[in-house]
């Protein structure tokens, strides 16, 4: 009774004290592999669901506004990729130069393509992609601050997201299983440990910049091995503490826009720095018609010694972008990865286009090839995969 | 002192000259048009309004957009404006920033809502289409008056008005036009008709704008503007609905970080 209640005064707060707007879109997913699975019970393919409605509105003449923004997904054969997230949930509140942001949500730092190592504030939704482009909703108090000099940004996270991993079926994923709810922490209040981050950025004419401080659990795990109950070798992850600086850059002078991603990591094993950078160069107009061709190149350096790694250690990224600026507005990312050194190779393939006026296409293809033994990428060795979206937006 | 007399001998010699020496160029009095034109629009501090943009391709299909627009004038440079996109749907939430200046490129932020992402984009692509419209983004950017060089090409009706037709070469790099020739009306300065010349110089587009609106007993707006082109049979017609001004808007509502908070 006291819960009906409770919902009653959320209901009527929702369609009275601010104008509620919804919008989100339904997808339907289907994955395609072209070589049987690497792993046992790795499923060959598969269908999958995905619905992520989301809310907003606002009062005090817009002054203070909520917004939610929620993600499902119901999927045929992978168990870890049946999972819900509150991607946002969260009360913004203006006050002259002031933005404060309390609750639950999501945020992008950075400029390069081929990987975010400035990013770290959110924890990856893995189980949704390997780009680490989707993110779990991390609880955190914001505020930025705006000043003639540039913007500050100020972030308590009280609450750590744990990294989502596939289970059994899942694909692709690591040869060993990964056993997320057995995680270990540096850090004796484990995944209830309060995280702090600062970022200064500024825009002076054609260059923009951003400098961030982080301190506290790091959101990429480090992985012991143990066995299970039935005496099989599992992956148990492991959350480390660690500071970071980082340093993203971005310069755009006529057709070029220079990008520039640096790091420096500290944790208790290992202190090190990683880079991306790289430009982009468009050719607008091409052939004269109103394609626009974007070529990419972006290198990548990690500085950790051989076998400790992350999978851009010493690659080089080449990629084209076609925006066909058409009514359906068609785009399509292609691109491979060059390991310098192992000669390992990735190709990736990324395609959008209209249909109607609310659904949405979307191909997207990897391909793996040459992996070498010592590559992480060899746990995808056999894991070529396409994949076709179609989605309906409201 | 003797600078004055200077002045005052030429201005004596002036009055004397025949009248035929003393008539502006054509490109003088274009420039004379364009300015009092830029003038006769400045003081409008802010505007807010809604967008209907519908493509239509040569076998008549249709498909629409809904863009929200607010616009901040500002002192000595172009004007601030943000487009927050709420049709189709797939677009929702997203938002562009643009501040534009004379002939130096505009500054321009994209905010991406899937990625939850403010990218600061190129703006050098001013002749590509509009969300796939037969507008480029240079027909829709602020119209500084360094942006192009002007020649007056004569006076002529234009429906219930008279109008100046000037001729506009783009000054700017990177146009899609060789020229524009607009008909200006001389009372209120409202564009009623504007034709495009492609980069081989023929006739690409022309723009038609009708249902004009008064704003703050000054200031007209069109209700519709409709652009054809000529070329491939695609036509746009975009019409502008709830406008209005001085709504209060600062700098702080055209901010790049500020396009997330937008909804």
């Amino acid at each position: 009774m006291k819960q009906h209640g409770l919902w009653i005064v959320f209901l009527a707060w929702l369609s009275t004290a601010a104008v509620a707007e919804f919008s989100g879109n339904v997808a339907l997913e289907a994955f395609l592999f072209t070589e049987d699975a690497q792993f046992e019970k790795q499923f060959n393919d598969n269908l999958t669901v995905s619905f992520q409605p989301k809310w907003s509105g606002e009062w005090n003449d817009g002054d203070d506004s909520w917004s939610t923004e929620l993600f499902l997904r119901a999927d045929s054969e992978d168990d870890g990729r049946n999972h819900a997230d509150i991607r946002e949930l969260m009360w913004l509140h203006l006050d002259g130069d002031n933005e404060w942001r309390v609750g639950l949500n999501t945020m992008f730092w950075g400029v390069t393509e081929s990987q975010h190592l400035v990013d770290v504030v959110n924890q990856i939704d893995q189980v949704e992609g390997i780009d680490g482009e989707d993110k779990l909703g991390q609880p955190m108090l914001h505020l930025k601050r705006y000043e003639d000099w540039g913007v500050v940004d100020f972030l308590v996270l009280p609450g750590f997201r744990e990294r989502t991993f596939q289970s059994v079926e899942g694909r692709p994923r690591l040869p060993l299983l990964v056993d997320g709810d057995a995680a270990t922490y540096q850090s004796s209040d484990e995944d209830s440990h309060v995280d702090y981050a600062i970022r200064y950025s500024h825009t002076i004419d054609d260059f923009d910049f951003g400098i961030t401080w982080f301190k506290g659990t790091n959101r990429e795990p480090e992985f012991n091995t143990a066995l299970d109950s039935n005496g099989q070798p599992i992956l148990i992850p492991h959350y480390a503490q660690m500071t970071q600086l980082g340093l993203d850059a971005q310069l755009i002078d006529e057709d070029w826009t220079w990008k520039l991603e640096v790091i420096h990591r500290d944790t208790n094993n290992i202190d090190f720095e990683a880079l991306t950078g790289g430009f982009e160069y468009t050719f607008y107009g091409i052939y004269e018609s109103d394609i626009d061709l974007g070529t990419l190149v972006e290198y990548s350096h990690d500085n950790r010694p051989e076998g400790s790694r992350g999978v851009f250690d010493r690659d080089i990224f080449v990629g084209a972008r076609l925006a066909f600026n058409d009514v359906q507005s068609t785009d399509l990312l292609a691109g491979f990865v060059v390991d310098t050194e192992k000669q390992s190779r990735s190709f990736r393939l990324e395609g959008n286009r209209r249909i109607g006026d609310s659904w949405k296409a979307t191909i997207e293809a990897q391909v793996f090839s040459n992996v070498d033994e010592s590559d992480p990428l060899i746990a995808f060795e056999d894991d070529d995969y396409l994949l076709l979206e179609m989605a309906k937006y409201f | 002192m003797l600078k004055l007399k200077f002045v005052l001998l030429f201005s004596t010699l002036a009055l004397n000259l025949p009248s035929v020496l003393l008539a502006q160029t054509a490109e003088e009095k274009g420039l004379e048009v364009a300015t009092a034109a830029r003038v006769y629009d400045r003081g409008f501090s802010d505007f807010t309004a809604d967008m209907v943009m519908t493509l239509k391709n040569k076998n008549g299909e249709t498909s629409t957009r809904n863009i929200r627009i607010k616009t901040l004038e500002v002192e000595g440079d172009g004007d601030r404006s943000l487009s927050i996109f709420d049709e189709p749907r797939d677009v929702k939430g997203t938002a562009m920033l643009t501040y534009s200046h004379g002939l130096k490129p505009d500054d321009q932020w994209l905010y991406l809502p899937a990625l939850k992402k403010v990218k600061r984009i190129n703006s050098r692509n001013k002749s590509g289409p509009f969300m796939g419209s037969t507008f480029a983004f240079e027909d829709l950017g602020s119209q500084e008056v360094e942006k192009y060089t002007y020649s007056l090409k004569g006076e002529e009706a234009c429906g219930e008005w008279q109008c100046y037709v000037i001729e506009r070469i783009p000054a700017y790099k990177h146009s899609g036009y060789t020229r524009q020739v607009a008909w200006i009306d001389k009372e209120g300065y409202r564009i009623v008709k504007a034709e495009y010349y492609d980069r081989k110089k023929a006739l690409l587009k022309t723009m038609e704008g009708s249902d004009f609106q008064q704003f703050l007993g000054h200031y007209w707006r069109p209700g519709t503007m409709e652009m054809i082109n000529h070329q491939n049979g695609k036509s746009t017609l975009l019409e502008w609905k709830n406008y209005e001004f001085k709504t209060g808007l600062s700098d702080r509502d055209f901010r790049s970080q500020a396009l997330k908070r937008l909804k």
